[in-house]
């Protein structure tokens, strides 16, 4: 009897050092949730989701504070990633936080500009150039199209433009999928025939 | 020597498989439709009165304009320069002057608009002052030749347009075994390089030299389709004139797509390209004819690619013909030289049937790329039918020449299940057409593939600006928070020196004040100077001065209150 408790306690103790050992031994450094969130929002820092920027959203989400179909720039694609990731279902994003449009640029008429540096303190990810009283410009390939730069300009000289499309942007488009129309398949290879 | 040792079985394959060939899967026997225009000689087409030359001609990023409108231009002249490695410049296909440089239709599935250069054609056909021609090339080194190939503008005239220097430079681990010259051709109506082989062998022949030169590849192999004997014979003439034991001409059974540098590596070699690996990776290039002999005339006579050879045909032309063209010539004025169109002629495709993609205008340019212009009409080339649903027959695994299951990439793509469909290879698809022409549902699978890849590269594409604009914030926030210390650090040290000895300081703010002040009535002490000429005036003067000083008081008053 005393010895069966003695093995079982011996190997109770040994196979708890192991295991403790190797947990601090081999730990896993996982890739905290916060980051793999954030990775998946589209950095407009735009602040539409009523937190300010990406990050921020990305930490709400991960505390559970906040929803996954916040997101108007990331749109439908965006909520799809997150619910894979966080293994939630995905839904429709929330009106309240805006609509998803094609993305734009900001664009400055240079001619009302008169340098007030207002739209470069706006500017989440310094894409905007220019010093006090001097005329300001947009780098359009760094512009996130956050529209946070149109509200502080006292003149309204900023526009939201769409980006053009070009043949490089392009995609082929997905072929038309119509469905048939009750007894059309069995007449649709002679109609051409 | 170890090295060499494990490429042996490469070499020793295919030396001792003279005549031995290999089978890639699927693929299809199809109609060649080639008969009327393969014996039809070279015809080199008229300067059109207008050339449109995109920036863009070629896979990679487009070239930046040298010239503005009004500039005159010579035939060969560099007119925009290359941005970035995968980029090519673009020349003056003939002498004018530049008219403008601005957004037209160019040759693309999206029948969008891109930046053109515009050149009004004087029909003088000069050159510029040429580049000194190179024709003892073995005595020069690689990279130089390399160099004056990019400065020509050559891409792969075969299809993709693939810049040549590139594909060359990008050099195999352990060299080249093999150097495999595409005169395949599989596409149906095409016969372009069919004439080029049988009319200029030698150019190619020369072309193939010099990329051996550069090269090095154990073996040269000059693959050639068995529905064109006479471009073989006169491939076959020309390899024996000179006395080079590693090159070859080989025959290769008429199966679509055995042009693809994939499917036709297989066949020669028996071997594989990796998954998204390059041919260069099992010591194999590939090189089609027509760049060969682009290759010859850059480097021996110092002409830039300003001109191709192209098939026009269908039963929408009267008379199927193969041009050499002037790069920039509007398809509409190549159709003309071929007679003009039929009076069925349904729809333009630059490009063969199963590749090539519907213009919406002939206004559009030929291109580098372009190897057909094809005006079909109704009968031969009807319209896409209504698509039906997958039965899950199975005949497009059968033909697939890649070996991939292409129903399953349909469900994946459809569904727009991107990373499925990238686990089931979905960029190894070569585009080839085969699926789609036998689906017995008529379901433009192609569509569904390129709508995919496309997806896929524009979800990258943003994922890359995402991370750019993650930086770009992070470097902003940590410049306001470093800008914040500063400031308070500023107004910490301002405080401590005001602290101290406060009421010295303000003292002594007080004495600065009372000193500046102590000064100003001095000064004006000094300028209220008793008045002069005071004595022996006249009662008169007296009193008109007394006047003047009671009003100059009551005046005064005022202002003083």
């Amino acid at each position: 009897m005393l010895t069966a408790l003695l093995t079982l306690g011996a190997l109770a103790a040994l196979i708890g050092l192991i295991l403790g050992y190797t947990a601090v031994r081999f730990r896993v450094e996982s890739d905290p949730i916060v980051e793999q969130i954030d990775a998946l929002l589209p950095q407009t820092q735009c602040g539409q989701c009523t937190f300010a920027g990406c990050r921020p959203y990305a930490e709400a989400i991960a505390a559970g504070e906040a929803d996954i179909n916040q997101c108007p720039p990331g749109g439908e694609n965006t909520i799809q990633a997150l619910a894979d990731l966080l293994g939630r279902d995905p839904k429709p994003l929330n009106p309240e936080h805006g609509a998803h449009t094609e993305k734009s640029v900001a664009l400055i008429n240079e001619e009302l500009c008169i340098g007030c540096t207002l739209c470069i303190q706006a500017c989440p990810v310094d894409a905007i150039l220019g010093a006090p009283k001097q005329m300001h410009t947009v780098i359009t390939a760094e512009c996130t199209g956050c529209k946070l730069c149109v509200p502080p300009c006292p003149v309204e000289c900023i526009e939201m433009v769409p980006v053009p499309q070009t043949i490089g942007s392009w995609i082929w488009p997905l072929p038309d999928v119509v469905p048939l129309a009750p007894g059309e398949g069995k007449l649709a290879g002679g109609a051409h025939g | 020597m170890n090295t060499e040792g494990e490429m042996t079985p490469v070499n020793e394959d295919i030396i001792n498989s003279r005549d031995q060939l290999y089978r890639f899967h699927g693929g299809l026997v199809l109609p060649g439709h080639r008969e009327v225009v393969a014996s039809r000689p070279l015809q080199a087409a008229v300067i059109p009165p207008q050339l449109v030359l995109p920036l863009k001609q070629h896979i990679g990023e487009a070239a930046e304009c040298l010239v503005s409108p009004g500039d005159a231009v010579f035939k060969g002249q560099m007119i925009a320069a290359p941005r970035g490695t995968i980029s090519m410049p673009v020349h003056a296909s003939s002498s004018g002057i530049v008219i403008a440089v601005e957004d037209r239709p160019v040759p693309h599935p999206s029948s969008l608009i891109a930046p053109c250069i515009i050149i009004e054609t004087d029909g003088k056909d000069e050159w510029g002052e040429a580049d000194t021609p190179l024709p003892d090339y073995r005595q020069l080194p690689v990279e130089r030749l390399l160099q004056r190939i990019r400065e020509a503008g050559i891409v792969g005239l075969g299809g993709a347009g693939f810049p040549t220097q590139a594909k060359l430079a990008h050099r195999a681990p352990k060299g080249i075994d093999l150097l495999v010259i595409n005169g395949v051709e599989c596409e149906p109506y095409i016969c372009c390089d069919n004439r080029l082989m049988q009319e200029r062998a030698d150019e190619v022949l020369e072309g193939v030299r010099i990329l051996q030169h550069i090269l090095q590849p154990r073996h040269c192999i000059i693959a050639i389709e068995d529905h064109m004997p006479e471009a073989e014979a006169a491939m076959r003439a020309a390899a024996e004139t000179v006395a080079a034991g590693n090159l070859r001409v080989v025959r290769v059974p008429e199966i679509y797509p055995t042009g693809g540098e994939r499917q036709l590596i297989k066949v020669l070699t028996g071997r594989e390209v990796p998954s998204q690996g390059f041919p260069a990776d099992i010591g194999v290039i590939c090189q089609n004819v027509g760049t060969a002999a682009a290759v010859y005339r850059a480097i021996v006579h110092d002409q830039p690619l300003i001109s191709r050879i192209i098939t026009v045909t269908g039963a929408g032309v009267r008379e199927p013909g193969n041009l050499e063209v002037l790069i920039g010539t509007p398809f509409r004025h190549a159709v003309e030289t071929c007679g003009g169109y039929s009076s069925e002629v349904d729809r333009l495709l630059m490009g063969g049937p199963m590749m090539g993609f519907a213009v919406t205008t002939d206004e559009v340019p030929v291109i580098k790329t372009t190897n057909c212009i094809l005006a079909v009409t109704r009968e031969e080339m009807p319209p896409p039918v209504h698509a039906r649903p997958c039965i899950r027959c199975g005949k497009c695994t059968a033909v697939c020449p890649a070996d991939l299951l292409p129903q399953q990439l349909y469900w994946h793509a459809r569904s727009g299940n991107l990373d499925t469909a990238q686990d089931y290879n979905l960029f190894d698809c070569i585009e080839c057409g085969c699926c789609a022409y036998v689906c017995p549902s008529h379901i433009p699978l192609v569509q569904y593939y390129r709508h995919a890849k496309a997806e896929i590269w524009t979800q990258e594409k943003q994922k890359k600006a995402s991370d750019i604009a993650r930086r770009r914030h992070e470097a902003r926030l940590a410049r306001l928070e470093r800008a914040r210390l500063e400031r308070s650090e500023r107004l910490a040290e301002r405080k401590k020196s005001l602290s101290g000895p406060a009421e010295q300081a303000i003292d002594a703010k007080q004495a600065i004040i009372e000193g500046a002040l102590e000064r100003v009535r001095k000064k004006k002490e000094a300028a209220d100077l008793a008045p002069k000429n005071m004595d022996n005036l006249t009662p008169e003067q007296e009193r008109m001065i007394r006047e003047i000083e009671a009003r100059r008081s009551h005046k005064d008053r005022p202002t003083e209150h």
